[in-house]
């Protein structure tokens, strides 16, 4: 025993394999989140920020690889936990009514997770396969300077946030962490975690909006 | 004490693969010191008079330590008071006049027999996967010579208070039957009696549970809201240390 094969035959292994990948997911956010929020200091700090991290080269790529590979698991895993939820159940009930168990962010985690994907697929059209020669600060002010692109943005980052919620709470209990002492600081810590990621992040198309001065 | 009238949608179901639907039936007068269970017997009682098949229904202790009885009452396994059985459940606690849709327990691993029965072997062939201890009987050890912390007693008591009744599955979104097994798991690797075997019953009761075709735990928690006997997910998150624990790091597949 031991591999990853027999974990992933296992529901309790996908779990973990989930929430593995999440936490990690979740720890990349945090360092995008600390990376955007250079963008507070003005438009050269934020573009000296981004000409650092292009210079890094071949450490970018290894980086990007490992990412998208991360994406792929947690998405696969996540898509073949939610058919296998459903076949579980084949015979709906006729009146469905909560236990008082479930919170906003649980019930809608499939389909946070699918407006994540389309994000990151329009994300990385924007400003990854993208004319890397503009300024990073313009190709912002550029794109989220437009309604429509900007509310798309803020939505996505919501969900990110609705994700989280119960996310960051619940890869705790899927790796056999729940403790009396620690529990109810995990489940606000989690709420924490998701308010702070999604009002930075959304900080940003909002600026970008409003603000007439914000990276000019 | 009073009487109330009810108007009482029961799922109506012949056997396995008969198509079922919800009947609708006038309760009569009911008085709500009845329990629920007895407000059945009262309708089926008329039912039989009229020559028409009663209503069937699991059940036996009818004292909520046995775990036979459930059904889902209004979308909520075993009615709507917290940590009560079916069987425990009042007519006090419903108003004239209420309109009530009782279901089965509905899981792929939970078939329904007739009715409201369901057949719940699925939680027997679990515990027969790994939920024992296999000690040799033989002279009565004394007692105390296996010294357990209070709290470990405790904890194992707690997890042991679960009575099979199958009404987390039921409340579960993905039909899972983690709480079930946790609680098992936690009641037995909690006492050194279980430790010998603990790896083995991890592994062995989660892989049954799989083939079984029970749903993936996406920790909902609204197991342990329905849980007539309050069984804490936190034995969810011990289950899933044991099972990490012996799958990663024990020589047992
Ligand atoms: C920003 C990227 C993402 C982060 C930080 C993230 C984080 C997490 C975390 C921490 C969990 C909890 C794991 C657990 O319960 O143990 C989770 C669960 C989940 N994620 Fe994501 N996720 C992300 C993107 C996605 C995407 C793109 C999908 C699309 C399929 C997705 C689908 C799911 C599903 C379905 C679950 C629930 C699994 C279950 O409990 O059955 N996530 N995510
Ligand atoms: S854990 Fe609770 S709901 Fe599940 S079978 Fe045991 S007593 Fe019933
Ligand atoms: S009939 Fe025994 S628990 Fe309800």
């Amino acid at each position: 025993m031991g591999s990853i094969g027999s974990l992933y035959r296992s529901s309790v292994g996908k779990k973990s394999i989930m929430a593995a990948s999440g936490l990690l997911l979740s720890l990349f956010l945090l360092t995008h989140l600390l990376g955007n929020s250079v963008s507070f200091l003005g438009r050269d700090a934020f573009n000296a920020y981004a000409e650092k991290l292009h210079s890094l080269g071949g450490l970018v790529y290894v980086f990007e690889i490992g990412l998208l590979t991360l994406f792929l698991i947690h998405i696969i895993t996540g898509i073949i936990l939610y058919v296998e939820n459903l076949q579980a159940r084949p015979a709906r009930y006729s009146v469905n009514t909560a236990e008082g168990g479930r919170s906003w962010g649980s019930r809608t985690m499939p389909y946070t997770g699918v407006i994540i994907i389309v994000f990151i697929i329009v994300h990385l059209l924007n400003f990854h396969f993208t004319d890397k020669s503009v300024p990073v600060a313009d190709l912002v002010r550029g794109l989220l300077s437009r309604p429509p692109l900007a509310l798309f943005y803020i939505v996505s980052l919501l969900a990110v946030a609705l994700h989280l919620s119960h996310g960051a709470w619940s890869l705790f209990q899927s790796i056999g962490f729940n403790h009396d002492k620690y529990n109810g600081v995990l489940l606000k810590g989690a709420l924490a975690f998701s308010i702070l990621v999604g009002t930075v992040f959304i900080l940003i198309p909002v600026l970008a909006l409003v603000s007439r001065s914000f990276l000019l | 004490m009073s009487d109330i009238h009810l108007t009482l949608k029961i799922w109506r179901q012949e056997g396995p693969d008969a198509p079922g639907r919800l009947q609708t039936y006038a309760s009569g007068p009911i008085s709500t010191d009845m329990s629920f269970l007895e407000m059945l017997d009262v309708l089926n009682e008329r039912l039989t008079g009229e020559g028409e098949e009663p209503v069937a229904f699991d059940h036996d202790c009818r004292e909520g330590i046995c775990g036979m009885c459930g059904a889902v009452v209004n979308g909520h396994p075993h009615g709507p008071e917290k940590e009560t059985t079916l069987c425990q459940l009042h007519m006090r606690h419903f108003k004239d006049g209420d309109t009530l849709v009782i279901e089965p327990f509905r899981a792929r691993a939970f078939r329904i027999e007739k009715d409201l029965v369901v057949d719940r072997s699925g939680l027997d062939k679990m515990i027969t996967a790994g939920g024992f201890v296999s000690v040799n009987t033989g002279g009565a050890p004394d007692a105390n010579a296996i010294p357990i912390p209070q709290k470990n007693a405790e904890e194992a008591m707690d997890a042991a208070a679960c009575i099979g009744c199958g009404a987390c599955v039921a409340a579960c979104p993905n039909a899972s039957a983690m709480l079930f097994v946790a609680a098992k798991v936690s009641h037995l690797s909690l006492l050194p009696q279980g430790h010998p075997e603990r790896a083995r019953r991890a592994l062995d009761m989660v892989r049954e549970m799989d083939e079984l075709g029970f749903g993936n735990c996406s920790n909902e928690r609204e197991c342990e809201a329905a849980c007539p006997k309050g069984i804490s997910i936190r034995n969810i998150a011990r289950l899933n240390r044991e099972f990490l624990k012996a799958a990663i790091l024990s020589d047992e597949d």
